[in-house]
């Protein structure tokens, strides 16, 4: 299972703490996983055509993965538990 | 017990507010939905413990919330508001066509008379419908394809469709504003759309008197005459009395007519509400003194006893204004800084029924039995 943290809004949105265990290697099925599990959240991570809202940025290991394709497979830390797969709102603002 | 419940939309959440007939002494429940911009909540006529709520964050986009017992509990229903037909483009800021986007859902508006029906006001501007209790919602796109649609444009806050008036004596007849396109009328349930912005003069654009791009801010109507209609433009108060076939200006005596916010008594169907705002560069009330203004009987008056009058530099957005209908009628209005104010007769005195919320978005009053 993938330890997946969420920002506040969307573990307030999901009635969830802390972190939440989802099925899946690629960021895809994590993000479907996530959807199936609680589907308030379809929508608030990426739009109805699977493109990751602007805001929205994913992290793991320490690494930017905003932009790394769908059905590629997650770093081997977080596959073994070891790392959570973090979704981040982007800082903006002031 | 007869009391009022006010919903109130913030930057950072909502709140709801209830009081018994007195309205002194009051409960204050929140923030639900912490951290969200929640701009409208409105309960239905039918329905008093049926409220609805406009969620949303620039991260994370747009959700609808539905409460069945009078904002205790909520749960999501739709959010999928997709514009019926490919929309085109509106002209942007710079005068360049700018591709119709979804950003957010403004405004709520429940029906009379069936409380699985809703219309939504979103920008970029269009009007939604849900007639499933909010699980599916769609567009009544005559308005948008009415063919000044390229011509309308935002104004600062977006190109939003802020206002939604419901005629209570013809289910066909919807009236609607848009910033900045101006005020529309449907006779047909929203299948067409007649711009009624005869009379309106704006100096902000190339043709004073266009048909189209008038800043419209905020619309009110008295249920008992559906034909009148009071208009906050960007500058100026406008009355019709032939359902927005001709406006004229009524904002002689106001020490500003830039304003947001505009609402009727609830008993007195020519007394009007305004709060004056310096001007469209200075979001703030003149003289950083916050008044209502009240026009009875054609003359406005300042309301001024309760309210801050000096060092006042709060504003009051179009949708922060609503009156309850008790016997005593109640004005309410919620500030950027936080403060929602109330008033238990007519305006005549005024207190904050709480100061220090996060900026107030949107102040809806339900009144119950």
């Amino acid at each position: 299972m993938t330890r997946v943290v969420l920002p506040y809004h969307l573990r307030s949105l999901a009635k969830v703490d802390g972190e939440v265990l989802v099925s899946g290697e690629t960021i895809g099925a994590v993000l479907a996983g996530l959807e199936a599990a609680h589907p308030v959240l379809r929508g608030t991570l990426r739009d109805a055509a699977g493109t990751r809202r602007p805001f929205v940025r994913f992290f793991a290991c320490q690494e930017d993965l905003s932009h790394t394709a769908y059905d590629e497979p997650l770093p081997a830390a977080v596959l073994e538990g070891r790392e959570p797969f973090l979704v981040v709102g982007a800082m903006a603002g002031g | 017990m007869a009391g009022v419940r006010v919903l109130v939309g913030t930057r950072k959440g909502a709140f709801v507010l209830t009081s018994d007939e007195a309205r002194r002494d009051w409960k204050v429940d929140g923030p639900h939905f912490g951290g969200w911009e929640m701009y409208h909540l409105k309960g239905s006529p039918v329905d008093p413990d049926r409220i609805w709520a406009t969620q949303s964050t620039g991260w994370f986009g747009q959700l609808i919330q539905r409460s069945d017992d009078g904002g205790q509990s909520w749960a999501p229903v739709g959010k999928d508001f997709a514009y019926a037909s490919v929309p085109g483009t509106h002209q942007w800021y710079d005068g360049t066509p700018h591709p119709w986007e979804f950003a957010r859902v403004w405004h709520l508006e429940p029906s009379l008379t069936d409380r699985d029906v809703v219309y939504a006001g979103v920008e970029d501007a269009a009007l939604f419908k849900t007639t499933d209790g909010g699980e599916t919602w769609g567009e009544l796109k005559g308005l948008r394809e009415h063919g000044s649609g390229p011509h309308w444009q935002p104004g600062a806050g977006g190109m939003c469709l802020h206002t939604i008036i419901l005629d209570p004596t013809d289910d066909q007849r919807i009236f609607t504003a848009i910033s900045a396109a101006g005020a529309f009328r449907t006779d047909d349930g929203g299948a067409s759309w007649l711009p009624i912005n005869k009379g309106l003069l704006s100096g902000e654009i190339p043709q004073q008197e266009a048909e189209v791009g008038h800043c419209v801010h905020n619309l009110a109507m008295h249920p008992s005459r559906p034909d009148t209609l009071f208009m906050q433009k960007h500058w100026d108060v406008l009355r019709t009395d032939d359902a927005g076939a001709n406006w004229y200006d009524i904002g002689e005596g106001l020490p500003s007519d830039f304003g947001f916010p505009i609402d009727v008594h609830a008993h007195e169907p020519d007394t009007v509400y305004v709060v004056p705002i310096l001007s469209d560069s200075q979001h703030f009330p003149p003289d950083g003194r916050l008044r209502v203004y009240r026009n009875r009987d054609g003359a406005w008056e300042p309301l001024t006893k309760g309210l801050p009058q000096a060092n006042c530099y709060v504003n009051v957005l179009r949708d922060a204004m609503a009156v309850d209908r008790l016997d005593d009628c109640g004005v309410y209005f919620g500030t950027t800084g936080g403060q929602v104010y109330c008033s238990p007769d007519s305006g005549d005195t005024w207190d904050a029924i709480v100061r220090d919320l996060p900026a107030v978005l949107s102040v809806e009053v339900q009144t119950l039995a």
